[in-house]
């Protein structure tokens, strides 16, 4: 498979007064078609690290490539156009006063003619399934409407890789959902590669690896599986326990033992029924 | 101090093209000493409703009262101060509005807005920081180097610091990892049951009200359409889900649990404590532990 992203030795420090590094000696790389999430507590450096891979941060020291890409001055904006970046707050990133001029803003700066233009805006905004809004004020929408019109204006630049960062962290559990099944079907149609920072473990059991970041540096690298089975750990690495866990422990205190291997909800509830009908 | 909303109303740009209705009809009560969790979906009027907690919007229709003072449509803008100082709100994103050069300056802005010394406003920022988990080191240093879940606890002593006796908190927690998170609703509930402090929290995560609320509104599009015990609230799973909101976590599980055991629980468990108590009573040969407390460690 080809490597769409990587990053080699990677380093980064805000400024020189900073009693520590943002980002010490990271490397890792992601093939194309991958999901990926980052996770970690806030200040982890998994923002600074997504921020490396289309030079809205230049490292210290180490290498960045994007596809076939080292990220250097001159591919910078051939970069860019690979790789689409979602924020977490929706209001830091309308520009447009309609739902069209905003997600046509990103294809005007790179002049695109005016026909194709209008066809990939009409079409990036039917994949968010919000053709019905396209004349709407964006500050006029909920949440989650307003991430899928910012998923659109990057789904419009036909990227090879979307980074969400936190883009769910401010939505309603509706809105979440409305978020996660349109990138979902995103990636299936266009083939794409999907990094997502998140402290939400459902969005984080999406992927098919997950890194973890503590304090500047990529400490453990896993599939879900693995790394939920770290249990109480998980708080630390900027997750909330899967419910399972939570009762589990909750059930040795309440003098049961419990099994160590990681249970989905539908295992607790096996498990339990399987204790509970013995007599 | 109680706050009372008699057939609220409020209208946005009432009497011109523009009016919007945003709230419709709403009668409800904050009582003092309660934890009320304030629940609804974007756009149901929550935060035009919080509003008036504070006098902050006067109610187009019928009253609002605060303690004694009663706010109508007709009350003079003057003399609100007083209100403001008792209701305290944490709006979101509350590191936002910092803007002084210390964080000692910044938590002290509104005491000396009320008339406190320099002196006495360094005490108050002194005395507020450890409330917030924070501590005297960090007094002379800026706001603005720390990082987002300490802004955030900056802002909150800043409201902390005039000493109000309702505190308000729209999605105090939204944007902190969940370690954070639980540190920040463990704080207000330390408030809550220390201070006797009156709290109003507005929140999307249910095991946030099974776990600290003891009263629950329900708000859609404008107008109260639930209220009451969480408990009682919770025990309807399916409207709760008919109206996209979803139960806490221990319930859906208790759901799943019940049905596959062809078995209920004696009485709906709400936090994940409770579950596992119950779930250890129907094991008779374990050891008997007492029941633990609402402030167990597993919210």
């Amino acid at each position: 498979m080809d490597k769409i992203v990587t990053l080699k030795n990677l380093t980064y420090q805000y400024r020189d007064t900073d009693d520590r590094l943002a980002l010490e000696d990271v490397s890792l790389s992601i093939e194309a078609g991958e999901w990926v999430a980052i996770i970690g507590p806030n200040g982890s450096g998994k923002s600074t690290l997504a921020k490396t891979i289309n030079g809205l941060i230049v490292p210290d020291k180490g290498e960045v490539k994007v596809g076939d890409l080292p990220l250097t001055e001159e591919n910078l904006w051939k970069i860019r156009e690979k790789v689409g970046m979602v924020f977490q707050n929706p209001d830091n990133q309308f520009v447009g006063s309609t739902v069209q001029d905003d997600v046509a803003f990103g294809l005007e700066n790179l002049a695109v003619p005016r026909k194709e233009m209008v066809e990939r805006v009409h079409s990036a905004i039917q994949k968010v399934k919000m053709d019905s809004f396209m004349e709407r004020e964006p500050a006029r929408l909920s949440g989650g409407q307003k991430q899928r019109v910012a998923i659109a204006g990057v789904v419009a630049l036909r990227p090879d890789l979307i980074i969400l960062d936190e883009a769910t962290s401010m939505l309603d559990p509706q809105g979440r959902k409305e978020v996660i099944q349109t990138v979902k079907e995103i990636k299936e149609q266009e083939n794409l590669t999907v990094i997502s920072i998140t402290h939400d473990i459902d969005e984080a059991a999406l992927a098919n690896r997950i890194f973890v970041m503590r304090a500047g540096h990529l400490i453990e690298e896993g599939t879900p599986a693995e790394i939920f089975a770290n249990g109480d750990n998980l708080v630390h690495m900027g997750l909330d326990l899967p419910f399972p866990e939570k009762l589990k422990s909750a059930l040795s205190r309440n003098g049961l033992s419990v099994p160590d291997t990681y249970l989905t909800d539908e295992g607790m509830v096996e498990w339990l029924w399987t204790l509970l009908s013995k007599k | 101090m109680d706050i009372t909303f008699e057939k609220v109303g409020y209208t946005y740009q009432k009497g011109t093209p523009f009016e919007s209705r945003a709230l419709y009809d709403i009668d409800l009560m904050i009582k003092e000493g309660s934890y009320t969790a304030l629940v609804g979906h974007t756009g149901s009027g929550k935060s035009t409703l919080l509003q008036h907690l504070n006098a902050l919007s006067k109610p187009t229709e019928g009253t609002v009262k605060i303690g004694d003072r009663v706010i109508t449509s007709q009350t003079d803008n003057k003399n609100l101060k007083n209100i403001r100082k008792k209701v305290g709100i944490v709006f979101q994103f509350p590191e936002a509005q910092l803007f002084e050069e210390t964080i000692a300056r910044d938590i002290a802005f509104g005491p000396k807005n009320f008339g406190a010394s320099e002196e006495e406003g360094k005490e108050i920022a002194k005395r507020m920081l450890p409330l917030v988990g924070l501590d005297e080191s960090f007094m002379e240093r800026s706001p603005f180097d720390l990082s987002g879940g300490q802004m955030r606890r900056v802002a909150i002593a800043g409201v902390l610091a005039m000493d109000p006796e309702v505190l308000v908190l729209d999605e105090p927690t939204a944007g902190l990892d969940p370690q954070g998170r639980k540190e920040m609703m463990e704080m207000f509930f330390g408030l809550h049951q220390q201070q006797n402090m009156t709290i109003v929290l507005v929140t999307h995560q249910m095991d946030d009200v099974a776990n600290y609320a003891d009263h629950m509104i329900i708000l859609e599009k404008g107008t109260v359409v639930k209220q009451g015990e969480p408990r009682e609230i919770f025990q309807d799973a399916e409207w709760l889900e008919s109206k996209q909101l979803g139960v806490p976590a221990a319930v859906a599980f208790a759901g799943r649990l019940e049905k596959r055991l062809n078995r209920s629980f004696a009485k709906l468990p709400l936090t994940t404590a409770e579950l596992a108590e119950q779930i250890a009573a129907w094991l008779p040969n374990l050891p008997k532990q007492t029941a633990q407390e609402k402030g167990g460690e597993d919210r």
